[in-house]
């Protein structure tokens, strides 16, 4: 707005930096009010959230150990060690990777699919499913009933079930052997997986006007499978990309349930993600340099998958 | 001639009274065709939609919440399992005989730790509400001024509250102790209290929300003289009560669940979470202590979800992301 400024007989002409700032300084004191208002929330904002973002940049060339001041710079040597010697990276990309893929689009998908089913039913119906599917990411913290179901002797659940049926003869260790974690794992990470995001998608298609359904029924749409395509989710995107961008944070970041679940570390470092290493060389080794190293990398995967989603979606948000 | 002679009042009147009687004649259409659809096939009918198809719909979704809910009845089961069901072979789906011990246990070991367990109680609610109600009031002043305001800055703030979205306070967590023990925070109810109150996810819906109300309602209240801060509570928030109770569900859950071990380690500041996970610590012996807290943790935040939960569905229809 203010980087040009038509002159006399509307010829326009660069406006100098000086008056620029004149410019931008005259607004800021119009809105003064605006920065009074914003303030409080901004502070704790600043303070919490985007000088620990910034501080963790540097941090991650240093050597960091939070006892010794100040931390030794050390220039690329994390990142080298990271991709060239720390075989438990490697390991715990592939982890995330895998974790990412199951409960970051099948998550998103069966979340999307769920909600259009709800959509579907009686009103009282709806609020009932809505409780049910909802209710895992509210109860949170229940590590200890997967451990129930998953135990490794016959009084698991699932081992004393698949007894019983007569399709095992002996417990299966579900939570230390290196095949069975992994899935269990991801079982568990989807149950708590449906959380803001499936709720965005619900509230999309209720706020859906019918009179949309009929008129596409007029044009000829013939199936609900039609409907979903053409009327549908071109008018749900804002939902949609709200959804995805929960889904990214919550599986890249998947780590709680793991060690909660399989302990820590897991048997063969299987279920070791990018955020249990962080956590690894953070808390337990104090290598906080190294574990910024780790944090940074991580962040800068979920921006690029952030925005390449966004693209995808992008044609969706202006419909 | 005779349509001279009218003067601008009847002529207006006559014009009213024509409209009245094409909008009579509209209307009157309307319901018979409204009528004729219900007869034939019920007016909310869509297309492909038949019983059929609804019981299919109905058994799947029963199955997939079956599996959904499954943990949370064990957890409530084994809650009221006395200590020797919890250890039957095979293991029941119910109780034999419920009682509420494993409740008095888990109040009684809570009780015998360093700090009787009604600190703990009290330090949870404390910082919860604390946290929420700072939170909300802070999240709605900034979110009207980043919706509604154009001021140097808006835009990059704009976006850099979308880019933060994508932390999660993991990332930021080794940082963020730093930051709070350079500030001398550690070991004191800030640490616990003030990384909770800029959540941006609850920023960002309110911006979302606010974003919908019309302009012309707040230049309005300008022209009138209303300050911003007036404007802020005396007409926005009013007009978006849903999303108040969306993030009231939001923080209030994250708060409550937010165990802060790692930056509280003198027992009279820890929150219930921290204490089930160290009474969580002693294993298999208190396995109905384990379960009984899991339920007593449960029940606040489903008590706030079941409340506001009409107003969630209303809100979330805005939560979409715009440039």
């Amino acid at each position: 707005m203010a980087l040009e400024s038509s002159g006399i007989f509307g010829v326009s002409r660069k406006v100098t930096l000086g008056e620029r700032i004149r410019y931008t300084g005259h607004e800021m004191k119009r809105n003064i009010a605006c920065y009074v208002m914003l303030a409080p929330f901004m502070v704790f904002f600043i303070v919490f959230t985007v000088i620990p973002v910034i501080m963790s940049l540097p941090m991650g060339f240093t050597s960091f150990d939070m006892a010794t001041f100040p931390p030794k710079f050390v220039g690329l040597d994390n990142f080298y060690t990271l991709f060239l010697e720390d075989d438990v990276f490697l390991q715990s990309v592939r982890t995330t990777l895998i974790f990412a893929i199951f409960t970051g689009p099948l998550s998103y998908a069966l979340s999307f699919f769920l909600a259009w089913l709800i959509n579907e039913l009686h009103p009282k119906l709806k609020t009932l499913f809505t409780l049910i599917f909802y209710a895992p990411s509210m109860a949170g913290n229940i590590y200890f009933v997967w451990q129930l179901i998953f135990s490794g002797d016959s009084y698991g659940y699932l081992n004393s079930f698949l007894n019983t049926m007569g399709f095992t003869t002996a417990a299966v260790q579900w939570l230390t052997n290196a095949n069975y974690l992994l899935p269990c794992v991801i079982i568990v990470q989807l149950w708590i997986s449906m959380g803001a995001g499936f709720l965005a998608l619900r509230a999309g298609f209720q706020g859906i006007d019918s009179a949309m359904y009929e008129a596409g029924a007029i044009e000829g749409i013939r199936n609900r499978w039609q409907e979903l395509v053409f009327i549908t989710i071109p008018s749900m995107g804002p939902q949609l990309m709200f959804a995805a961008v929960m889904q990214i944070v919550s599986s890249f970041t998947a780590d709680i349930v793991g060690r909660q679940l399989v302990g820590f570390p897991s048997t063969d470092y299987m279920a070791h993600t990018i955020m249990t290493h962080a956590f690894d060389y953070g808390w337990v080794r104090y290598e906080m340099g190294y574990a910024s190293a780790i944090c940074f990398i991580l962040f800068i995967a979920m921006l690029i998958c952030n925005s390449v989603i966004r693209k995808i979606l992008q044609k969706y948000l202006d419909t | 001639m005779a349509k001279k002679e009218l003067k601008p009042s009847e002529l207006a009147a006559k014009q009213a009274a024509d409209n009245e009687a094409a909008l009579e004649a509209l209307r009157a259409r309307r319901k018979k065709e409204q009528l004729r659809l219900q007869k034939s096939k019920g007016s909310q009918k869509r297309v492909g939609k038949s019983w059929k198809n609804d019981i299919g719909i109905f058994i799947f979704l029963i199955l997939l919440g079956a599996f959904m809910v499954f943990p949370i009845y064990i957890a409530i089961i084994s809650s009221i399992k006395p200590i020797n069901e919890l250890f039957i072979m095979p293991p029941k789906l119910y109780s034999l005989d419920p009682t509420l011990d494993n409740f008095k246990d888990l109040f009684q070991v809570a009780n015998n730790s360093w700090v009787p367990f009604s600190r703990n109680v009290f330090n949870s609610l404390f910082v919860t509400i604390t946290a929420t109600v700072f939170h909300v009031i802070f999240a709605c002043m900034a979110a009207f001024i980043l919706a509604k305001c154009r001021f140097p800055g808006g835009k990059l703030l704009n976006k850099i509250v979308v880019i933060s979205l994508l932390f999660n306070s993991t990332v930021t967590y080794i940082m963020q102790y730093i930051v709070m023990a350079g500030m001398g925070m550690i070991n004191t109810y800030a640490a616990l209290i003030f990384p909770l109150i800029p959540a941006s996810m609850g920023l960002f819906l309110m911006i979302q929300s606010i974003g919908q109300i019309p302009d012309a309602m707040i230049e309005a209240a300008k022209v009138d003289g209303a300050s911003l801060f007036s404007i802020c509570w005396g007409i926005v928030m009013p007009n978006s009560r849903p999303a108040l109770m969306t993030i009231i569900i939001f923080e209030f859950q994250a708060a409550w669940n937010a165990a802060g071990g790692s930056v509280v380690y003198d027992e009279a500041l820890k929150t219930i979470p921290t204490v089930v996970q160290q009474i969580a610590l002693a294993g298999l012996s208190r396995q109905g202590a384990i379960a009984a807290s899991a339920v007593v943790l449960m029940i606040p935040p489903l008590v706030i979800f079941i409340i506001a939960q009409g107003q969630v569905m209303e809100t979330m229809a805005h939560a979409g992301m715009k440039d």
